[in-house]
């Protein structure tokens, strides 16, 4: 279980979330979108969802950074591993109350804005569930982490995920004692990956950043 | 200078008797759909009063159009780039669905179904976004109809502007006329600059504004960009929509649905030529009355031998040259000066003109006998029932002289043609009043009055030749792989690569059908639907 859950199951769901998402791209780009609701109900849509964008964008850029970087580059810089994982515990669990609020706000939006609720299909709503869920899952590691603030659990997250990236074998051995509400909350992750195409979730992939470059107008000539 | 040509429209509002004919037939044919059905790509006013959506002329509340800077540059009024992307996650300046209105329908199934009763069954409204009973419906497309609901509300139409408007309270004011719009496809649009995904365009070759549907992503930042409000998000499919300027009509020659059914024969439509270097320059005019005369400035008189020159060297074909030569809309804009842009201070430098009404003269009766200027030649302008600064207000930026001219002019033809038609003799003073030749007049009776559908659309058709090749055209759509006009199939076989990629390509190397002779070509245009774009694209 533990082999396939952090070892097979990362693989797949990264696989699907890859080819899925460039499939629906080329496949059907009509489908493509954000599906913003503001129009249907503005009330609770901005402030909720203001702070849930700027909370999980935190929250992100903080565990590829997090995860990602080699342990070795956080050596020769100085950062100790405990100071890393309390910056983490700190700015994630910041970043995490503004996310919390945020979506809850918008989940109640969702579920009892009788306007909302009628035009939300299955998937819209599961998203935010999904995306709660994983929030809290993840704040209440917080609470666990506070039991080892020297980084040593953390370090193990580092190596299960390079590891991955770098598809070498064994990852998942890092995993095997660690605590349960971490194993979930890396579960519940790449399941949010798993059914990522599939969503609205895809509009990630669209971050208009290169609206910063181009010049205002426009004109194209009739398709060739 | 960079010659572009666009097709332009002009409404002729002293002839608006405010039918909707345009409303409904366009609505009909493009947004009779879900998700749309608060959406009216045409609308049609009567003002004074708020509009469609509620207030939006007022931009200090929804911050459409463009802001000049103190250094006289300009950016959209929403904010430059970097604001906008602020605004993405949830964008203030976006009107909510309750500013146009809950869209509705009724339960006329009740209406056969209900079982016997005292009371004659009735069929109550119910929502068309939640499909929720509806008490009590607030607020429609065209509430304010012949000025509907009460003054205190239609008085903080923008138009009011530097106005007593309590006065057009009182019975003995009162004053009203028809506004019908449509999207401007401004030469210098705030929808297509806002757009964060890019998937906004004008078109090179007739200066529509169309939304790329594939490449929208719902960022609906070009909604609260456009200062006319006529970029409606379709909240089923989550892309922005707009008019189209019936794009495919137009293609092969023919006017836009609205154009088409109107039965008071008010819209023109035809090209105008414009250099489209100086389109930044004119939208920056930093005196706001100015930027009616900046647009006129930048329009090309298509007669002069050296914008025909320039005109073909810029690849614009021979027949919209002649196009522009005959164009209603350069008579009406630029010779007679009667057509003026609606809300140039929103610096879009909008294409869809319009022509002021006249209306009666106040005061005739008691005066017993109509207010004549000075030397008695022409009825006074300023005791007009509509008040000058209102339509300066909406069509020249308050600036009182272009609107006044334009009402002389169609005063001055009116009775031009009674002393040639009735009275039995031309009366050459009231032309030298306003500055217009018996040829002009003669020409402005004949296309604003009579208004021939021949003269009222000058449209020459697209040379779609140049863009595509119609031979590929054939089997490309309808019975193709997959998914039908999509150019994306569901083919089993291939994964990512079109079959329809696979293509020969032929003499002109722009083929896009099948060539079984010729396999595995180089041309791999992925063109959905042919390469014409299915739909709104």
């Amino acid at each position: 279980m533990n082999f396939f859950l952090f070892q097979i199951f990362p693989y797949i769901a990264i696989a699907v979330f890859a080819l899925g998402s460039i499939l629906r791209f080329d496949r059907d780009p009509y489908s493509w979108r954000s599906k913003s609701s503001q129009l249907l109900r503005k009330k609770q849509l901005i402030i909720g969802s203001v702070l849930f964008h700027l909370g999980i964008i935190t929250i992100l850029a903080g565990h590829a950074v997090g995860l990602l970087t080699p342990i070795a580059v956080f050596d020769a810089l100085g950062i100790s591993h405990s100071f890393k994982q309390i910056l983490a515990m700190s700015a994630g669990g910041i970043a995490g109350v503004f996310c919390f609020i945020g979506l809850v706000m918008l989940l109640h939006r969702r579920l009892f804005d009788p306007r909302i609720r009628a035009t939300s299909s299955f998937s819209d709503i599961s998203v935010l569930v999904l995306l709660l869920a994983q929030l809290c899952l993840g704040m209440y590691t917080i609470t666990v982490s506070m039991h080892h603030l020297d980084g040593h659990e953390m370090v193990k997250f580092m190596e299960w995920a390079q590891h991955i990236a770098t598809f070498r074998g064994g990852a998942h051995e890092y995993l095997l004692d660690v605590a349960m509400v971490f194993k979930l909350h890396i579960t519940l992750g790449m399941f949010i990956l798993f059914v990522w195409p599939f969503t609205r979730l895809v509009h990630v992939f669209s971050a208009p950043v290169g609206f910063i470059f181009r010049p205002y107008q426009i004109v194209r000539k009739r398709e060739a | 200078m960079k010659i572009r040509a666009q097709i332009g429209m002009v409404l002729n509002l002293d002839k608006c008797i405010g039918c909707h004919t345009c409303s409904v037939t366009c609505k009909n044919v493009w947004t009779s759909r879900e998700g749309m059905e608060y959406a009216w790509f045409n609308n049609v006013e009567t003002k004074p009063g708020v509009g469609f959506p509620k207030e939006w002329e007022n931009q200090e509340k929804w911050n459409g159009g463009w802001h000049r800077k103190s250094n006289g540059k300009i950016q959209p009024k929403q904010g430059g780039r970097w604001r906008i992307l602020a605004k993405i996650f949830g964008n203030p300046d976006m009107p909510e669905i309750d500013d146009y209105y809950e869209p509705f329908t009724f339960d006329y199934d009740h209406l056969q179904k209900a079982k016997e009763s005292k009371a004659q069954p009735t069929a109550r409204p119910r929502s068309l976004v939640s499909g929720k009973r509806m008490e009590k419906i607030e607020w429609g497309p065209n509430w304010e109809e012949i000025l509907g609901t009460e003054f205190e509300h239609r008085r903080k139409d923008y138009n009011f502007k530097d106005m007593e408007e309590e006065m057009y309270g009182e019975f003995e004011n009162t004053f009203m006329m028809y506004l019908p719009r449509l999207c401007e496809h401004c030469l210098n649009p705030t929808c297509v600059a806002s757009c964060p995904s890019g998937s906004i365009y004008k078109r090179e070759e007739d200066g529509v504004v169309l939304v790329d549907q594939d490449k929208c992503r719902g960022w609906r930042m070009c909604v609260s960009g456009c200062p006319y409000k006529k970029i409606y998000y379709n909240w089923k499919s989550g892309k922005a929509e707009k008019c189209t300027l019936c794009y495919p009509r137009l293609e092969n020659g023919e006017p836009t649905v609205c154009s088409e059914t109107c039965v008071g024969r008010i819209r023109y439509l035809g090209v105008m030529l414009y250099d489209a270097d100086r389109i930044e320059e004119a939208a920056s005019t930093p005196n706001e009355e100015d930027l009616y005369e900046a647009q006129c400035d930048i329009f090309l008189d298509p007669h002069d031998p050296e914008v025909i020159a320039q005109a073909r060297k810029d690849g614009i074909p021979e027949n919209w040259i002649t196009g522009a030569q005959d164009s209603p809309i350069y008579k009406m804009a630029m010779d007679w000066k009667v057509a003026l842009p609606l809300h140039p201070e929103y610096r879009t430098l909008p294409m869809v003109w319009y022509i002021p009404p006249l209306s009666p003269i106040q005061n005739a009766v008691e005066k017993g006998g109509i207010p004549m200027t000075e030397n008695g030649i022409m009825p006074d302008i300023d005791k007009m029932r509509i008040p000058v600064k209102y339509l300066a207000n909406l069509l020249t930026a308050g600036k009182e002289e272009p609107v006044v001219r334009a009402l002389k002019r169609m005063m001055a033809m009116r009775q031009y043609m009674r002393g040639v038609l009735v009275e039995g003799g031309p009366n050459q003073e009231i032309l030298d009043e306003v500055d217009l030749t018996e040829e002009l007049v003669k020409d402005m009776y004949k296309i604003m009055a009579l208004a021939n559908y021949e003269d009222r659309y000058v449209i020459p058709t697209g040379h779609r030749e140049e863009t595509l090749d119609a031979y590929g055209e054939s089997g490309s759509c309808g019975f193709s792989f997959g998914n039908g006009c999509s150019s994306h199939s569901n083919s089993d076989i291939e994964l990512f690569e079109n079959p329809k990629s696979w293509r020969g390509p032929s003499a002109s190397g722009k083929d896009n059908r099948v060539n079984t002779l010729f396999t595995q070509g180089k041309t791999s245009t992925s063109g959905g639907c042919g390469s014409g774009g299915c739909g709104c694209k």
